[in-house]
């Protein structure tokens, strides 16, 4: 029976787990995005490259936090972020490990247009 | 019966070297030390107080000069040591000025070179008034006096971690080791000389390896309120109010942010001295993909050349701090004792 109080409303609804599911995650992307760019797996995070990005002054474009999404298997919110790098290539002249940025969101994109025809 | 006693040559006179010859010296073996500046003291001339504890410099200055000047060592000083070659006899070394040296073993402790901060240009070091490196503001706690160029008084003041350091467009991949906690004592000494300035260190990863290293970071924020935040610095500029400007992305936050301050000190790190890389290459000294020193072992013979008779000791062979560059030096002093008795 619904209680009149509203305690129906109160709790335990199922919501989609925010855990990053490292077990079923998928793969295919950054074994893609690594075969084709290996200095990918070089970025120790610093930042620097979203320091100083043109796209991310304006949109919530983070190459940082894509890498790190690609690495974990995330790739729901890669979709979006790989359509707002303009590839400027200033993220090439700061970062410190020598990653190839700019080819990594090329890379990625392609990565996901593959994903999306079933093709990888 | 009497023997003349043996010879032992030591290449550079900063702690490693200061060290190594005192020990020596003591232990009855006739030194030359061979320093290229006009006194011994390495870079530690330069310093006004040291982490961990803050203790002034010149306690450790006075206890090198002190070894150091033990009658059996002859300070030779303005003179580099050009080359070094190992005959059945000994070692010929070769200084500066082409006078050549006779001994029986030679202790390597050339050091490093602070890198030089020109060449990251985008932070504008040599370019902008305010930005100064940390060397530079070790000058201003000597004077006592901490300002901005213009003789004003900072009300923010960043330190930027790995300025040459874990940095391959600089072409030095390698950590300096001693920068993060000198951020956190000089935020420390900022903080105590002007209370209403604002201190942020800009730091990729906090490295605070050393005893009571982790303690004073501790205490850098619960006693004296510094700010941390996590990201590289990409670049510095000057806004119409004459105002550093600099533009990092707060990684934690996982926005770029962007902060003006008075004052921007970056954090230069360890490279292999020049000197003694030229060394290195006359003599036939391994150096590794860092530039220093590669020694026999880096567990167990991380004082030996592969030469025989020659030693190292110090920075020369890894960044290191005072602690690990005396340790090294007894080690060395160790190693060339056994060789010398053998």
């Amino acid at each position: 029976m619904m209680s009149a109080t509203g305690a129906n409303k109160f709790g335990f609804a199922i919501n989609r787990s925010r855990m990053i599911d490292y077990d079923s995650s998928d793969r295919k992307v950054r074994e893609y995005i690594t075969s084709r760019e290996p200095s990918f797996r070089l970025c120790f995070a610093c930042g620097g490259c979203t320091a100083t990005c043109t796209a991310g002054q304006h949109t919530s474009f983070n190459l940082r936090r894509m890498n790190t999404y690609i690495r974990r298997g995330e790739i729901e919110p890669l979709r979006e972020e790989v359509t707002r790098c303009m590839l400027c290539g200033k993220c090439l002249l700061v970062c410190p490990r020598g990653v190839n940025t700019r080819n990594v969101v090329a890379v990625a994109a392609e990565a996901i247009r593959k994903l999306e025809r079933n093709e990888l | 019966m009497k023997t003349v006693p043996k010879h032992v040559l030591v290449a550079g006179g900063g702690v490693a070297g200061m060290e190594a010859a005192g020990a020596l010296a003591e232990m009855g073996y006739r030194v030359t030390l061979v320093e290229k500046g006009d006194d011994p003291g390495g870079h530690l001339l330069q310093w006004h107080a040291l982490f961990p504890d803050r203790r002034p410099a010149d306690e450790v200055r006075s206890y090198l000069r002190k070894r150091a000047g033990h009658h059996n060592i002859n300070i030779i000083t303005r003179t580099t040591v050009e080359k070094v070659r190992h005959h059945p006899g000994g070692v010929r070394v070769i200084l500066s000025g082409g006078t050549e040296e006779e001994a029986d073993a030679v202790i390597v402790a050339t050091g490093f070179d602070l890198f030089d901060a020109h060449r990251k240009e985008e932070y504008g070091y040599g370019i902008y008034d305010n930005v100064i490196t940390s060397v530079d503001l070790e000058a201003m706690f000597n004077r006592g006096r901490l300002e901005k160029a213009d003789g004003t008084v900072p009300s923010r003041i960043g330190l930027i971690h790995c300025v040459g350091s874990r940095d391959e467009k600089v072409n030095n991949n390698h950590c300096s080791k001693v920068c993060c906690v000198t951020a956190v004592k000089q935020a420390i000494e900022i903080r105590q000389m002007l209370p209403s300035c604002e201190v942020f260190c800009f730091y990729m990863d906090m490295r605070m390896y050393g005893p009571y290293y982790e303690e004073l970071y501790r205490e850098s924020q619960e006693v004296h309120n510094v700010n941390f935040i996590r990201g590289k610095v990409s670049e510095a500029s000057v806004n119409i109010n004459n105002r550093l400007v600099i533009k990092v992305e707060d990684t934690l936050a996982g926005r770029p942010l962007k902060m003006e301050l008075d004052i921007m000190v970056l954090m230069v790190g360890m490279e292999m001295a020049e000197s003694g890389a030229k060394l290195a290459e006359a003599s036939g000294f391994r150096q590794g993909i860092n530039r220093f020193l590669e020694s026999g072992d880096h567990h167990y013979g991380n004082n030996l050349s592969g030469i025989k008779g020659v030693f190292y000791a110090g920075t020369c062979t890894a960044p290191m701090n005072i602690t690990d560059t005396i340790s090294h030096a007894r080690a060395a002093v160790a190693e060339t004792v056994r060789y010398l008795k053998a």
